[in-house]
């Protein structure tokens, strides 16, 4: 175990190390502070459009940080060799790829929760000058405690596309493993719509197609409670609770087969 | 003392090669070794012999078509094997963002060594393998030798009983290598058992108690050195001065070869029957004069060209003495 979280510390390591991750967390952080500027313009009406899209801006570029650093996580060391230095230390080869992902995990949780700092200190400073009359009429408070339920949810949604660029990458070449992690990513979140499939087409086998699709592919529309937070309607704990979980058996699967696929590669 | 300290049977890999239809390629073909205890044993073979092949087997960077091995007694895979083991791959490559000393620190690390005691035994690991100021920058800013250095230092940073190599020499300079031979040697006296692969003959005479010879997969030969090569006489070196080209066919069927060295100048290469004296009167008398006479002893190189190469290495021989004739 202890194997595990020293190479965890090490992809830390790593990624703190790489220019990608600053340049994508300032541009995120950026991105928050124009939110600002268009918050300005609808005559500070409402907060609201900062929130959408402080809270769009940390699960997009939470997306790219571990799209592109997961892809290479395990990759890199093949490709680069230095796998063959690692592997014959005293450790188990599942140790290596658990070792990566909670690594890459323990990155993400610090870029989003800076990202949440930056959204909230956005939302101190424009909402500090509004008077209470005017504060009264938001559907939600400017800081709002829900946002956390939202953020909490975009990072178990960033858990699970981790855990899928990590196992396309113990097989598959990086640029590869982008394209698959990017495809389930996007039809992860229409994979809801599969399931109402049959009223749209006729074929029973393309709805019995869909109906398959709809249960292997991620449903990743469930981590998105954005629309609800913002507008102040309640997200209950129970909800989190079930998608949490089903996050979990998607990624402890995930992660089981490529323990499984990795533990039996050649390293040529 | 009576387990090998590293064991093979039958071991074989078969790599599957070509794009479209996929066949087999046998890169070591059933390698049954065994390595004692303590002994310094040289893995050798020319370019593709299988000597990479085998060594990535033994730390199961890839898995044996079929055969098996064993590593201090115990079978592979085993963590606590592992720990008492170290090993160098060929032309090794580490993390860029590291620096030589957060890499060893690491390393350490895994096999246990945390904190200040991870950090101690990096130190002075990089001292040993000559790594100075330059421990403190990223790997990437290393040249080919120091990350040999590197390499070498992090394959025994766990104080092993047993070292692999994989041409441990590669890359270095002559101090380096005199380094590494003289590293070798301590390890050995410290009891470890240390196996390296290498094509560097001198290096494997130098220090190997035993060697084993492998030429496409196959194993061709192994055992002590001094049981495979017979250090006796097997002929002659017969350098002469001073005769006109009409002169040298004297010499005729008696000589294996003869090589013109300067004008005038030949190298005779005789069989040590019958003895050479009668030759050296009859080029005398053609009015030659003795440069020297030497017994040619059997090298592992001419034993490895004997076994592994043998009609291409003398067909490029003659043609450089072909050319150097007048
Ligand atoms: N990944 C691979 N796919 C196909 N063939 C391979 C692969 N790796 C090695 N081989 C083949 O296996 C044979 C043995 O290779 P190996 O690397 O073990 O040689 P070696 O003895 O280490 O040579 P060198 O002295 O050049 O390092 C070679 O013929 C090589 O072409
Ligand atoms: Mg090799």
């Amino acid at each position: 175990m202890k194997a595990t979280a020293q190479i965890a510390i090490n992809v830390f390591r790593e990624s703190v190390r790489d220019k990608v991750l600053y340049n994508l967390v300032l541009f995120a952080i950026l991105l928050i502070g124009a939110s600002y500027l268009l918050g300005q313009l609808t005559a500070g009406q409402d907060v609201k459009i900062i929130k959408d899209l402080g809270l769009s801006a940390t699960s997009l570029f939470g997306v790219f940080i571990a799209v592109f650093i997961g892809i290479g996580l395990v990759s890199k060391e093949v490709e680069r060799r230095s796998i063959y230095a690692l592997l014959p230390k005293p450790i188990y080869r599942y140790q290596l790829v658990l070792g990566k992902y909670v690594g890459l995990l323990l990155t993400l949780a610090i870029n989003v929760a800076v990202m949440a700092v930056a959204l909230y200190a956005v939302l101190l400073y424009v909402s500090s000058g509004v008077p209470e009359i005017v504060r009264r009429g938001w559907d939600a408070p400017a800081l709002d405690p829900a946002l956390l339920k939202a953020i909490g949810l975009i990072l178990v949604e960033l858990m699970l596309i981790t855990a899928i660029a990590l196992f396309f990458s113990t097989f598959s070449t990086p640029i590869l493993s982008a394209a698959f992690t990017f495809g389930l990513f996007i039809a992860g979140h229409f994979s809801a719509d599969l399931r109402n499939f049959d009223q749209v087409v006729d074929s029973p086998s393309a709805v019995r197609l869909a109906r398959g699709l709809y249960w292997v592919l991620p449903n990743l529309a469930q981590f998105d409670v954005k629309a609800q937070v913002v507008h102040g309607q309640p997200v209950s704990l129970g909800y989190m609770a079930l998608a949490s979980g089903y996050a979990a058996l998607y990624i402890a699967m995930l992660l089981a087969v490529a323990m499984y696929v990795f533990s039996r590669r050649d390293f040529k | 003392m009576s387990t090998p300290a590293l064991a093979t049977f039958d071991l074989t890999k078969d790599f599957s090669i070509g794009f479209w239809r996929k066949r087999p390629y046998r890169a070591l073909d059933r390698l049954t070794l065994e390595i004692t205890a303590g002994e310094v044993f040289g893995l050798l073979g020319p370019n593709g012999a299988g000597k990479t092949t085998t060594l990535k087997l033994l730390m199961q960077l890839i898995f044996p078509t079929s055969g098996r091995a064993e590593l201090l007694g115990r079978p592979l895979g085993e963590l606590s094997v592992k720990r008492r083991i170290g090993y160098l791959p060929e032309n090794p490559y580490f993390y860029d963002y590291l620096t030589a000393e957060e890499l060893l620190t690491y390393f350490a690390g895994l096999f246990g060594y945390t904190g200040r005691e991870g950090r101690t035994r990096a130190s002075r690991l990089l001292d040993q393998v000559g790594i100075g100021a330059e421990r403190r920058l990223q790997l990437r800013k290393f040249s080919k030798g120091m990350l040999q250095r590197v390499g070498i230092a992090q394959a025994i940073i766990n104080d092993p009983e047993l070292v692999i190599f994989d041409e441990p020499m590669s890359g270095l300079d002559p101090l380096g290598r005199r380094d590494v031979r003289a590293l070798v040697l301590q390890l050995r006296d410290r009891g470890c058992t240390v196996l390296f692969s290498s094509h560097v003959l001198g290096d494997a005479e130098a220090l190997c108690s035993r060697v084993a010879i492998l030429a496409r997969g196959r194993l061709i030969a192994d055992g002590s050195l001094s049981d495979m090569l017979a250090f006796k006489a097997r002929g002659w070196e017969l350098v002469v001065a001073g005769i006109d080209e009409r002169s040298v066919p004297v010499a005729g069927s008696r000589v294996r070869r003869i090589v013109q060295i300067g004008y005038g100048r030949y190298a005779f290469e005789l069989p040590l029957e019958p003895p050479p004296e009668q030759l050296m009167a009859e080029l005398t008398a053609a009015g030659a004069h003795l440069v020297s006479l030497n017994p040619i002893r059997e090298s592992l190189e001419d034993f490895f060209i004997e076994h592994v190469t043998a009609p291409d290495v003398t067909s490029i021989r003659r043609e450089v003495a072909g050319e150097s004739r007048p």
